[in-house]
This record gives structure tokens, C-alpha cells and sequence, in this order.
């Protein structure tokens, strides 16, 4: 006989997913970082289904993250869960909680610095967007003296900058 | 003919084979920096080959999944501009097939965004925004290249001279291409020559570079009639697959 009452609430287990971190960011949880879009419980197969939508089309933790994700249910004594991908609309930075920016920054990796342009459908006028980057603060000393060295850095959502004053190189989460 | 799976293999196609030249430059790059991002390019054109071709094995509906699709076809039954399959060559070429792709890829994604299929909208407006990144990056090491020194300068011009004729194909419509216009699927493979060529010509023109006269051009990657360069593409993509069909890591 399936049980019809759901055993945990919507709001539970989006703080248990709290808890969930990014394999790649290890300090940014799953939902701060917004990549959980929504916690559905289904009446007719007594279950939670745990909507998700991926950063980047190639992100290669987006595998383990749905297992960390199902993992993490399962300790709270949930049972299975079904981690369904969705990929419409599409993930940008703009979902990220100022918590999750706060921490992005603690851990040394500087958070997008504005909103990401427009809707993806949107054709950017290239010649006109590159002289304009706006200044990305550096992570540990504050200072906005800093430059890019290279558009991508250690994952596909960053990019690699160093700080003209205190000379640390930093990872930055581009804006997307 | 299903047309909207032979849609689908293009697309998923042209972003297989284009990830697959770049992966090739790991561990080879001019720089670090340049290794790292022709890796996460192949990377986001690797993920978009899966979503692609994912849909398309759903349409087909004959069992085949991305996997099946990627690795079981024979050099025929690839349907990549060949654009994409020309050799990575040096690092000039590489860069200057890149902007060319670039900014004909996000004209496409921006049309695709708009189909009326709901769930090539859906892939297109995930894969725009990574696109828009990836022509911004080609069309600054254009620039810097074309407008370098004495020798970057000739080897860009060489290399835009060199890939020209694999670049008007796309603009051309067939009957998979009218038929995925006609139903709102797609946009009209003509109707993205305009923008792709003001887009070229500004990048081009800062570049210092010349864009080529009309000399002629190449065709047939849309209907499966490749280069000799996609066979030796293949047999290294396909290997593991072809040795020991289905294995699993």
C-alpha cells in the first residue's frame, strides 16, 4: 500500500540539499549555487523527485552531483530518489544566493561581478563587448586592480585573473 | 526521410568532430592558458553533442542513444559541415576555423532558441550562452593574431584563405533544411549569411586581415560526402568502441 502522506516536507529537504556541496566548489551547496530548481513529492509512485538543471552543457560534475544528491536524501532515510535533469530555462550565475556568493569569496574565488547579459537567445555584438570588462575585485585583499590571464581557469563555470597589488593569481565565477 | 533527425545529426555532429580536433591540442597548446580553454571549449561542444544527439537517437526512434550514435556510424553516415573536420593544422588555423564556426554557431543557436520544437529551444538557449563565450575568446585571438606581428598576421590571413571555401555550405539549403524551416524547427540556412558575414567581416577588419574573394567552394559534409580528414578522425574517436563493442567504464 503506498504511502500517501509525504515523510518529510519540502522545505526539509531543501535544507538537507543545503548541506549537499558542489564536488568542484566544495564550500557552495548545490542550492545556493542554484542548480536545484524544485522538490516535487508524487502521490501515485510515493517518492520525491529532485528537479536539477545543469551549470554548463559539458559540466562533467553534474553526474556527481545527482549522486551526491541522491546519497545525501538517502541518509536522511528518504529511500530513492529520482534526480531529474531539466534543462530549460537554462542555469545562470544570477541564481546564486548572496550566501553562496559570500562563500565563493571566503574560499578565495572571486563571485560574478555583474548580472549576465540578456536571454540566451540574444546575439552580443562581440566587437563592442570586449574592451568593456568590468573590474573583478580580488577575493583576499579587495583591491580592483586586477587582469585576466586567461578566460578559462580550472573549470569550465571559471575564469583565471591575478591581482596587480597583492599579486595572487584567483579564480573567478564567470557571469553566465 | 526524417528530416528533423537528419537536423539533429548535423548539429550534434558539427559539435562532435569540432571537440574532438580541439581535444587533441591538450597537453599541446602555445600556452597554458591556451590549452585550458581549447579544452573547455571541446568540453562545452562535447556536452552539446550529447544533448543533440541524445534527441536525435529519441527521434529516430530505433533504440540507437548517443553512444550508439557517436560511435556505431561509418564516415558516411556523419552529417558535420566540413568546416569542422579540417585539420587542426597550426595554431593560426586552428584558431582562425574556430572564429569562423563561432560566429555561425551562435547565429544558429540564436535562431534555434525560437523553435517550435520545445526541446531544440530548450538545448539551443543553454548552448547559446556558452557559444557567446567561445566567439568572444576566437574573435580577441583573431584580432590579436591578425593584428600581431609580421608573421601571425601572414599565417591568419593564409589560414582565413585556407578554411573560405568550407564556410558557404552552411548557407545552403536542402531538402532536410527547407523542410526544418518550413515547420518552425529552424531557422532559414540562407537567412544566417548576412549577419555571419557582418559579424566576420568586423572581426576581420580589426583583425587587419582581407576577407577572401569568391573563389568557388566546397560542399557535401551536410549529406555525408567528407573530406578524407573525417576517416582518421573516426578511427581514433571510435576505437575503443569498435575494439570492444559496448564496453563500460
Amino acid at each position: 500500500m503506498p504511502r500517501t502522506t509525504p515523510p518529510a516536507t519540502r522545505e526539509m529537504i531543501l535544507a538537507w540539499l543545503g548541506e549537499v556541496m558542489d564536488p568542484e566548489v566544495p564550500v557552495v551547496s548545490v542550492v545556493d549555487l542554484g542548480i536545484v530548481r524544485d522538490v516535487q513529492w508524487r502521490a501515485e509512485t510515493a517518492d520525491w523527485a529532485v528537479i536539477v538543471t545543469p551549470t554548463y552543457s559539458g559540466c562533467p560534475a553534474t553526474e556527481v552531483i545527482a549522486a551526491s544528491i541522491r546519497d545525501a536524501l538517502r541518509d536522511h532515510g528518504l529511500g530513492e530518489v529520482e534526480v531529474r535533469t531539466q534543462l530549460s530555462p537554462a542555469w545562470t550565475t544570477d541564481w546564486m544566493t548572496p550566501k553562496g556568493r559570500d562563500a565563493l569569496r571566503n574560499y578565495g574565488i572571486a563571485p560574478p561581478v555583474h548580472r549576465a547579459s540578456g536571454a540566451g537567445g540574444q546575439v552580443v555584438d562581440i566587437t563592442a563587448l570586449m574592451p568593456h570588462r568590468a573590474a573583478v575585485p580580488c577575493p583576499r585583499c579587495a583591491s580592483r586592480k586586477t587582469r585576466l590571464l586567461s578566460q578559462f581557469g580550472s573549470t569550465a563555470c571559471k575564469a583565471l585573473y591575478q591581482c596587480s597589488d597583492c599579486l595572487e593569481p584567483f579564480d573567478y565565477f564567470k557571469p553566465h | 526521410m526524417n528530416a528533423k533527425f537528419q537536423y539533429l545529426l548535423r548539429l550534434g555532429d558539427n559539435c562532435l568532430v569540432l571537440s574532438q580536433q580541439l581535444a587533441a591540442w591538450c597537453g599541446h597548446g602555445p600556452a597554458l592558458e591556451e590549452d585550458l580553454a581549447l579544452t573547455n571549449v571541446a568540453l562545452d561542444l562535447l556536452g552539446q553533442a550529447r544533448l543533440w544527439l541524445s534527441y536525435a537517437g529519441e527521434v529516430e526512434g530505433r533504440g540507437r542513444d548517443e553512444d550508439a550514435l557517436a560511435y556505431g556510424r561509418d564516415g558516411a553516415d556523419f552529417r558535420n559541415l566540413l568546416l569542422v573536420e579540417q585539420p587542426n593544422g597550426h595554431y593560426g588555423n586552428t584558431v582562425a576555423r574556430q572564429f569562423l564556426f563561432d560566429a555561425w554557431h551562435q547565429q544558429l543557436l540564436a535562431g534555434l532558441s525560437q523553435s517550435s520544437d520545445p526541446r531544440i529551444a530548450d538545448i539551443a538557449q543553454k548552448a547559446v550562452k556558452e557559444v557567446r563565450y567561445h566567439v568572444e575568446r576566437s574573435a580577441g585571438l583573431m584580432i590579436a593574431l591578425g593584428d600581431g606581428t609580421e608573421l601571425s598576421h601572414q599565417r591568419m590571413q593564409g589560414a582565413v584563405d585556407l578554411l573560405w571555401p568550407y564556410t558557404q555550405e552552411w548557407f545552403e539549403s536542402d531538402a532536410v533544411d527547407a523542410q526544418c524551416a518550413d515547420q518552425g524547427i529552424a531557422p532559414a540556412a540562407p537567412s544566417l549569411a548576412a549577419p555571419w558575414r557582418a559579424t566576420v567581416q568586423a572581426v576581420l577588419s580589426r583583425a587587419t586581415l582581407a576577407m577572401p574573394a569568391y573563389t568557388g567552394h566546397q560542399r557535401g559534409g551536410k549529406q555525408g560526402m567528407h573530406s578524407e580528414h573525417l576517416g582518421h578522425l573516426l578511427t581514433s574517436l571510435q576505437f575503443v568502441q569498435r575494439a570492444y563493442p559496448g564496453a563500460q567504464w
